[in-house]
């Protein structure tokens, strides 16, 4: 199967504006909303959920009352700040634990033990905007397993291919950390969005570089190309000297702000000039794709 | 006081609102600004700061004397990563997936695993001019989880500044934990649209269950669009500052530059939310 990730350095740039749009532009796909931590485009395809699966992230450490005596033992252990004394009674902090299990090796008393904790949901569903399967998930605010949960949603993704279709679009999840490389380890093709600011460009040269980490082909959108000329020649530059392929750039455009407020894709707006930019990034696309 | 930033998401103008409210604060009073948005750091460009100092944040990663171990395959069951697999040929760890925890070095009955610092990121300190000093994390491209870089940023606070502001990473997830933790008051920056909303109400999780009072500032603000007024309401945490959605300031910010620098009343806009924030906490 054929999947292609949209990713940003950071969020905000429009990343989800433009995977919204490839999504419905590509006839045949599968959505994949990979931005676990602060997914947003069950918003606009208004998912009919038909399954959903439990996420388990990892383990945490529980403390047994009645045998811990409070020495203190898992406290001078754990590396992560876990726990603490609060008063003459030992905890821990769900949010720090990382489930290493130190403090159950470690503990006099076998007090403690792992126990396997709910990071968050997966769904396989339909979207009742585009009619096309859709998979999406929730992560628990404070979860820290969000690269898991990518690999889960991404898989059965995969799973459609029994059902013949072909292609994957990913919306990806946004930094250059686990979840951000989760969304493109093993893709066919990467699409990073940008927008000419200061930061903007920072940014496009972390994704970059992580990408080519993990040698993905890519090509660069560079999104409201217009708010700053000087920033978008600066951009331009960067990716002939890198040699980077610009698959298109996409003017500011307030329609794509009033389409956000009303949940809808810019492409409901299809003589707005963001609209018909997407249009031919698409086609320019495609034709990398050769689908 | 501390002050953390954040957002349910990236690119609602957390940048924006820390390193202006920094820098408004900063003409009267002693000010530290802590960028732990360590996968992608950008407060630095708006306020170039002078580093001073560079450190390295390391992990420590398990290495196998592999003329020590007997391949009785410990390590690799109590590791609760899979950050650790025996062979017939030897014992391999899997960088990316460990964790540091030091399970493996614990249980190994030959004492044939030492573990080693590994540079994960950095942590780069400075001043932008005499009243704000100023940190910032790195996380090292290709590694996972910058949680500890953050956490080393913030043994950075200085508890003699008079305001600590702390620019959160986006998302709800574990490293935006880290950010928050020990924070007096979480600013919320949230647009108005229904990802905006969205995002926000995971955000307004999150800090609850954490136990941290939070406001809201809303960025870009346009009409047409209620619905965080009304999640405000309902929820209780209320609306502290409105920036409107204006072409001057996102030209002034695609340059690099601080709007409230350039806009006077925006200095007074960032005291008046100061001010608000100090009322809360102490309350
Ligand atoms: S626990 Fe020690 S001896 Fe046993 S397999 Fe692991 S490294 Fe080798
Ligand atoms: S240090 Fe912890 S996470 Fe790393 S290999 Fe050893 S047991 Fe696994």
């Amino acid at each position: 199967m054929i999947q292609v990730a949209i990713v940003s350095g950071k969020g905000g740039t429009g990343k989800t504006t433009l995977s919204a749009a490839l999504n419905l532009l590509f006839e045949d796909n599968v959505i994949a909303d990979c931005d676990v931590d602060a997914p947003n485009l069950h918003l606009i395809f208004q998912p009919i959920k038909q399954r959903s699966y439990d996420y388990y992230g990892g383990k945490k450490a529980v403390i047994d009352y009645s045998k811990c005596t409070s020495c203190g033992v898992c406290e001078k252990f754990c590396r992560f700040d876990a726990v603490r004394r609060d008063g003459d009674k030992i905890v821990i902090d769900p949010f720090a634990c990382e489930g290493c299990g130190v403090c159950v090796l470690k503990c006099p008393f076998e007090a403690v033990k792992l126990v396997e904790s709910k990071a968050g949901e997966y769904y396989e569903s339909l979207a009742s905007v585009a009619q096309r399967p859709m998979v999406h998930a929730k992560l628990k605010a404070g979860e820290e397993t969000s690269g898991g949960l990518v690999a889960e949603v991404r898989k059965t993704a995969l799973k459609f291919e029994e059902s013949g279709k072909q292609l994957v679009i990913i919306d990806g999840a946004p930094g250059i950390g686990c979840p951000a490389t989760s969304s493109i380890v093993g893709v066919s093709y990467v699409v990073i969005v940008t927008e000419p600011t200061v930061s903007g460009l920072h940014d496009l040269q972390r994704i970059v570089e992580t990408v080519r980490h993990y040698r993905r082909n890519f090509g660069v959108v560079i999104n409201k190309s217009t708010i700053n000329p000087e920033k978008r020649d600066e951009i331009l530059r960067y990716a002939e000297k890198e040699g980077i392929v610009i698959l298109g750039e996409i003017p500011f455009d307030p329609t794509v702000n009033t389409a956000t407020i009303n949940g809808k894709s810019i492409l409901e707006y299809p003589e707005s000039p963001a609209a018909r930019s997407i249009v031919r990034i698409y086609e320019k696309l495609k034709e990398i794709l050769k689908i | 006081m501390i002050i953390t930033v954040l957002s349910g998401k990236g690119g609602t103008g957390k940048t924006t609102v820390a390193t202006n409210l920094a820098w408004v604060l900063s003409q009267s009073r002693k000010v530290q600004l802590l960028d732990a948005d360590v996968e992608e750091p950008n407060d630095h460009l708006f306020l170039p700061p002078q580093i001073e100092e560079t450190e390295p944040v390391e992990m420590l990663l398990p290495q196998v004397d592999q003329k020590a171990c007997i391949k009785c395959g410990k390590c690799a069951k109590v590791c609760q990563f899979g950050a650790i697999s025996v062979f017939k040929t030897g014992v391999m760890v899997f960088d990316s997936l460990c964790h540091g925890c030091g399970a493996c070095a614990l249980v190994c009955p030959k004492n044939a695993i030492t573990e080693v610092p590994k540079a994960i990121g950095e942590v780069k300190s400075g001043k932008v001019h005499e009243r704000i000093n100023f940190s910032m994390g790195i996380l090292n491209i290709g590694e996972p989880s910058g949680v500890k870089v953050i956490r080393k940023l913030k043994e950075k606070i200085d508890p003699s500044a008079d305001i600590v502001i702390v620019d959160a990473p986006p998302g709800t997830s574990c490293p935006v934990v880290e950010a928050l933790r020990g924070s007096d008051f979480a600013l919320l920056v949230t647009e108005p649209t229904p990802f905006g909303l969205h995002d926000l109400q995971m955000a307004v999780e999150l800090v609850s269950e954490m136990g941290i009072k939070a406001g809201i500032v809303v960025n870009r603000d346009s009409r047409g669009y209620e619905s965080v007024e009304r999640f405000s309401e309902e929820s209780d945490i209320p609306i502290l500052m409105r920036i409107p959605y204006d072409p001057q300031i996102a030209e002034l910010y695609s340059r690099g530059i601080l709007f409230s620098s350039h806009l006077p009343q925006w200095k007074v806009e960032f005291e008046r939310l100061f001010e608000k924030i100090r009322e809360m906490v102490e309350a």
